[in-house]
């Protein structure tokens, strides 16, 4: 045919360009968004905390690299979900747990709950809340022994009760800003609702996550505590609700896709929360309620799927 | 300002119209063209031609008798030197008639313009024009003037929008050719009685949305609709939806909603043929691209190859991957440069490796950016699951088939899934299922 110059060119499907965001960038401002927790562990419990965080993230990289290997997978520590896992599950554990415990935690949430079922995208249920789960159930001392902020430490108690804790046992709790601000005792991660706060509002701004979840998650703890006459204030800032609502439950892979899936969703972990605090025998229901919704995500995306433009409700064939 | 108070979903992509303002230059007349004998959707032309007939510009070089089909005229004057059998830019294999020009650009004798006076005249006159969609469809033009129903057609619709990056083309037609595109407009009213014309213009072009609100102030069934900056309004389910709120679900044709869909470019050559009888023999295109040492907008004889045009815009500044024949969201990418400029061929865009490197693909994380990009909501992160099942009955139950390949879900797609082209490949295979039952 005709005269040409280049005759060895790309040739691929529509579209040719593609978006800046890509899943490292967007496991990246997660792990931004994690920072003033991760400065506010330093702040209330010490560098013992932070050395639990580091000894997670290198546990789960190691991890994930290991089992990749071993399964003949490419390797995917560059997506950086491992990191993101390690941190989260660090904030969900007592500053003064042993660290090899904490490591059969890193285990059960990467290899077990994710690698196992297939790798990033495929896993069931939040990684970094079963692995707590599975640590809290096999080690319920060490897991409840929580230390206390260095400024309410003492000579002969540098450990204590959660605010939770206190509640469920009718005793007095700290006052709403402490809990704010998060010099309260704890898991590592979760006391600080500010530093959380701060984390949430990059991430809606850099657009990583909606609002959705987190908002209707928090509203329904609010508004269960004030129908039940309990302070909505210190049970929206008490145990893991900020932590839970705003990074574990806005996990892509285990919560549902569209905006009324994540409505229910949200309310039903609120809902799920607010019952275990109040009328089971656990002080803290966080990562129970979102662990049941983690497995309800199918259901619930199947049952908010959406319309196609122009066909009428019900129309649907 | 567009009609509906809810719009549809879609994306927000750099619009790099680095030629945006550039005049449409005419190009010379290249040493050799090489005229396809498909440029339409429907059956391909037959040559009326011989290899060593002399052909003036606008003589008639191809035709079939088949209802859908454009014929197709020589766009230089010069020698058939060959019928030659290749891959079109199209990637349709058939055969593409070689001319050897003269540069004396001769007129065809058969160049005078059309007596139109009612529809039947008006129709004849759209089909002998040779006249397809030119938004890149390719659509025979003859046939969607002609729908079936007749009676429950009233709208025709402009398409202005424009929507690809790079694409400035249709931006400066609008401008240079405002008057004429009314005039085409109003013509098509009068033939086809219809009752009212919207102009849909994206709203990245005021000075061509403020050019058509001046020109049709005293035209009380021509009007403006300015579109969102978002991609793709000029897709025509979108847009149809934009000027009007109708829906227009897959399988059904435009006429079914009521409406006609028409490039502006479309309407300008048809007006052009009115006024001169001078058949669609050349193309204005957007030529951009990063390595491309002059980004211009031209107007060039169909069947011009691209590597003239490249040489014509200063040729080369790199080495290039990438060639695209129109957009980078709907765009096809060309093996080679010695393809060839045909009828619904608006841009070329040529790229170096930097553009064309193909990003590794990683795990879906269920984030659901390609469901709340999709402009017809429907759920790819569903869609490719059931493709990688072989899932038939999920594909339908999902709606693969009303997929219109814009793209938007690739492009949001942080794990770089191809996934408009795996809905591609999902809807041939329902079709494959429907086939064998």
């Amino acid at each position: 045919m005709s005269k040409m110059k280049n005759g060895n060119l790309i040739v691929s499907s529509a579209p040719h360009v593609v978006s800046p965001v890509n899943t490292s960038n967007i496991m990246r401002d997660v792990c931004i968004a994690l920072i003033p927790a991760m400065i506010m562990e330093v702040v209330v419990f010490g560098l013992r905390a932070l050395a639990l965080t580091a000894v997670c993230v290198a546990a789960c990289i190691l991890f994930e690299s290991i089992t990749r290997r071993l399964l003949g997978r490419p390797d995917t520590i560059s997506d950086l979900s491992a990191v993101v896992t390690g941190i989260l599950l660090s904030y969900n554990l007592p500053a003064g747990l042993p660290f090899w415990m904490a490591i059969i935690g890193c285990f059960v949430a990467i290899v077990i709950v994710k690698q196992v079922f297939g790798g990033l995208g495929q896993n069931f249920a939040n990684p970094a809340i079963v692995g707590r789960i599975v640590l809290f159930i096999s080690f319920a001392t060490p897991m409840t022994t929580w230390v206390l902020p260095k400024s309410q430490q003492t000579v002969d108690a540098i450990t204590g009760a959660t605010p939770l804790g206190l509640f469920s046992k009718g005793m007095d709790v700290p006052s709403n800003m402490d809990m704010f601000l998060g010099f309260i005792g704890g898991c590592t991660g979760e006391v600080s609702a500010l530093a959380l706060l701060l984390g949430g509002v990059y991430l809606v701004f850099k657009k990583v996550i909606e609002p959705t979840i987190p908002v209707s998650f928090i509203a329904t703890v609010f508004v269960f505590a004030l129908v039940t006459g309990l302070d909505p204030v210190f049970h929206i800032f008490a145990g893991g609700v900020m932590l839970g609502a705003i990074f574990m439950a806005t996990d892509y892979v285990t919560s549902p896709i569209t905006t009324r899936g994540k409505i229910i969703f949200g309310i039903g972990c609120g809902l799920l929360t607010m019952l275990i605090r109040l009328y089971s025998s656990y002080p803290e229901g966080v990562s129970f309620a979102i662990l049941l919704m983690n497995i309800l995500t199918p259901h619930i995306d199947n049952l908010t799927r959406l319309k196609l433009n122009g066909v009428p409700a019900g129309g649907d064939k | 300002m567009s009609s509906v108070s809810k719009h549809l979903k879609g994306i927000h992509v750099d619009h790099c119209k680095n030629t945006a303002g550039q005049p449409i230059v005419q190009m010379p007349v290249p040493e050799k063209v090489y005229i396809p004998m498909v440029q339409h959707i429907g059956a391909p032309c037959q040559p009326t031609v011989a290899v060593g007939d002399h052909v003036k510009v606008g003589q008639l070089i191809g035709d079939n008798t088949a209802p859908m089909c454009a014929p197709i005229h020589s766009s230089v004057s010069g020698e058939v030197t060959a019928l030659v059998k290749g891959m079109t830019a199209q990637g349709i294999v058939d055969t593409s008639i070689e001319i050897t020009t003269d540069g004396k650009q001769e007129v065809a004798e058969t160049v005078v313009p059309p007596t139109v006076g009612n529809k039947e005249e008006f129709l004849a006159a759209v089909r002998s024009c040779g006249l397809v969609g030119l938004g890149g469809a390719a659509f025979p033009t003859h046939i969607k003037y002609n729908p079936r129903n007749p009676e429950q057609v009233d709208t025709l619709i402009l398409n202005g929008a424009e929507c690809e990056p790079y694409i400035t083309v249709d931006h400066m037609t609008m401008l240079e050719h405002a008057e004429e595109i009314v005039e085409g407009t109003k013509n098509i009213l009068k033939y086809l009685n219809l009752k009212q014309a919207i102009i849909g213009i994206e709203g990245n072009k005021p000075d061509a949305i403020a050019k058509f609100n001046e020109l049709v102030k005293n035209e009380p069934n021509i009007s403006v609709c300015e579109l969102l900056q978002q991609y793709p309004q000029g897709a025509e389910r979108v847009l149809i939806y934009e000027c009007t709120g109708k829906h227009l679900i897959a399988g059904k044709l435009p006429a079914d909603v009521g409406v006609i869909v028409s490039n502006v470019t479309t309407v300008l050559k048809l007006q052009q043929f009115l006024d001169s009888g001078m058949p669609l023999v050349s193309k204005s295109l957007t030529v951009d691209g990063n390595v491309v040492k002059e980004p211009k907008n031209v107007e060039v004889p169909i069947g011009t190859p691209i590597i003239d045009i490249i040489e014509f815009c200063g040729g080369y500044t790199g080495e290039p991957k990438k060639i695209l024949m129109g957009g980078p969201m709907m765009g096809r990418a060309l093996p080679d440069d010695g393809k060839c400029i045909i009828k619904g061929n608006n841009a070329i865009l040529a790229f170096d490796a930097t553009f064309a490197n193909m990003n590794p693909e990683t795990a879906c994380i269920n984030c659901g950016r390609c469901v709340k990009a999709c402009p017809m909501n429907l759920m790819p992160t569903a869609l490719f699951k059931a493709f990688e099942r072989k899932d038939v009955d999920t594909l339908k139950k999902y709606h693969v088939m009303s997929c219109m390949d814009c793209g938007c879900c690739t492009y949001v797609c942080p794990a770089r899934k191809q996934l408009s082209f795996i809905n591609k490949l999902g809807k041939s295979l329902v079709l494959a299922e429907g086939g064998k039952k």
